[in-house]
């Protein structure tokens, strides 16, 4: 699994990454209360813009880890925006997407370096 | 934050791992461990424990009594206070020359001299501004006191055994306790909608008091997070953001705190600052009122969002001055002007979020039905 300085978690399934936010990130933003996800099939270069959450205290986006497609939303976070603080690293995905260019992914940081990032 | 104020509780909200925020010069919790949502839901199913001593508590003294106090305040406020019964409470603003609202309060008779709270923010002006307009009063500032509020369906039968005999009281009914944490000032009110008490205790006994009442299986600390959250589905301004000095009492929604005597034909008719203003608003109505907003979809519209009265082009016609996400309601709530004529409940707007218009509709106020104890 990597992680992102904007505290995603990225985790490689088959030929796409399944991009969550970190439990740390959930923990910061506290109880979540709307997500506004891409739309599937979309391409997005890295550091796009494509997610909304907004908590309790203040809007905040997600940005695109990596260039690529956007295979798969999770719906069932829009309808239940609490999953993400309930389960941020399992069933509080936000997306999978099919990257252009795999290498990407070796810039982001491992789990040990993230720990260290945000101590 | 070392020019920050800290409350008699600070070390108790630290103990009980909250999360700790400037707000208007004091250091206090936002939150606890259970969270904004967890806390707002609690506080209208069981009850909740509030620090406010950040407030200002302030005493009026005359030496004719509790009579000449309210006369001269009747100078300051649009509200009448000479009725008042004793031991009852009322809300209130100051008003400025120009109409508009320097802060809002309550007003208590106490029998010989009136109790006054303030918004913390506004605390020293608001003294200022009593010292320098209620001639032959003192004005003292009870800064040796905490105020907490215990609020919501069980802070009766919570309180009850601290202050035997608050059960009987009403809504805006005030007393005095004697108690094992001193001597209590208790009032029927707060700021959530529900019923409940705010406790005002010296500070050498407010942890103590603070201790108790969280003992009961009822009671959880909540934090300014889900104060905001439980004010704003009550309909109550936020001074400072649903109410300043630039919006009059009518306009913000608050004519109902304006009796019949302080109004045009009324015994007492004017003689606040701003009455002018005021009293032909109350007259004639005016050009924008503050109401509460429903947005249509789950995106909260926040303060500062621009309200439009067609999807597309057009200027803004009002904007949002508080908005959140309301846990009892499960949606977003929202609070903002708009035009009198768009001000009818079930009017549709559009509230701009992220360069998107996004449907809102005017809604009535309160959000949940208010659960005082009438």
């Amino acid at each position: 699994m990597k992680f992102t300085e904007q505290h995603e978690w990225l985790k490689p399934e088959g030929d796409e990454i399944v991009v969550g936010i970190t439990e740390h990130a959930a923990n910061e933003l506290g109880d979540i209360v709307f997500i506004e996800l891409p739309e599937e099939g979309k391409t997005v270069s890295k550091d796009d813009e494509i997610v909304v959450i907004e908590s309790v205290k203040a809007a905040s986006d997600i940005m695109a880890p990596v260039d690529g497609e956007i295979t798969e939303v999770n719906e069932a976070i829009v309808d239940e925006p609490g999953k993400v603080n309930e389960d941020p690293m399992g069933d509080g995905w936000f997306f999978k997407i099919k990257p252009s260019d795999p290498s990407q992914m070796d810039d982001l940081m491992d789990e040990a370096a993230y720990q260290q990032f945000i101590s | 934050m070392s020019d920050l104020g800290r409350t008699p509780l600070y070390d108790l909200h630290v103990e009980l791992g909250a999360k700790m925020v400037p707000f208007a010069g004091y250091e206090m919790p936002v939150q606890y461990k259970l969270g904004v949502m967890k806390e707002h839901l609690h506080t209208r199913e069981k009850a909740g424990l509030f620090d406010v001593s950040h407030m200002g508590q302030v005493i009026l003294r005359h030496e004719g009594g509790y009579g000449p106090v309210a006369q001269a305040m009747e100078g300051l406020v649009p509200v009448s206070l000479l009725p008042l019964g004793e031991k009852r409470q009322r809300y209130g603003f100051f008003t400025n020359d120009e109409g508009g609202i320097l802060d809002d309060l309550m007003m208590t008779n106490r029998g010989d001299h009136m109790l006054v709270v303030v918004n913390a923010a506004c605390k020293e002006a608001d003294i200022a501004h009593m010292k320098a307009g209620l001639p032959g009063v003192e004005v003292a500032e009870q800064r040796d006191r905490a105020l907490l509020s215990l609020q919501g369906p069980a802070a009766e039968e919570v309180l009850e055994p601290v202050a035997p005999g608050c059960d009987i009281m009403k809504f805006m009914d005030t007393g005095i306790f004697t108690s094992d944490f001193g001597e209590l000032w208790v009032s029927r009110s707060g700021y959530t909608g529900e019923d409940g008490y705010e406790i005002s205790v010296h500070a050498t006994h407010a942890e103590a008091l603070a201790r108790q009442l969280l003992a009961h299986e009822a009671v959880e600390p909540i934090g300014l997070g889900a104060r905001d959250s439980l004010r704003l589905e009550g309909g109550l301004c936020l001074y400072g953001h649903d109410i300043d000095e630039t919006t009059s009492p009518v306009e913000g929604n608050l004519a109902w705190a304006i009796q019949k005597v302080r109004r045009s034909g009324g015994d007492r008719a004017g003689g606040f600052p701003g009455a002018e203003r005021i009293l032909n608003e109350l007259d004639e109505g005016t050009p924008r009122l503050r109401v509460g907003l429903a947005p249509e979809g789950r995106a909260p519209m926040r303060e500062g969002v621009q309200l439009f009265a067609n999807e597309e082009g057009g200027e803004a016609i009002g904007h949002v001055t508080s908005g959140a996400f309301g846990p009892t309601v499960g949606a977003p709530v929202s609070m903002g002007y708009v035009p009198a004529e768009l001000s009818r409940p079930g009017a549709r707007l559009f509230g701009e979020v992220r360069g998107k218009r996004l449907p809102v509709r005017v809604a009535e106020l309160p959000f949940t039905p208010a659960n005082f104890k009438r």
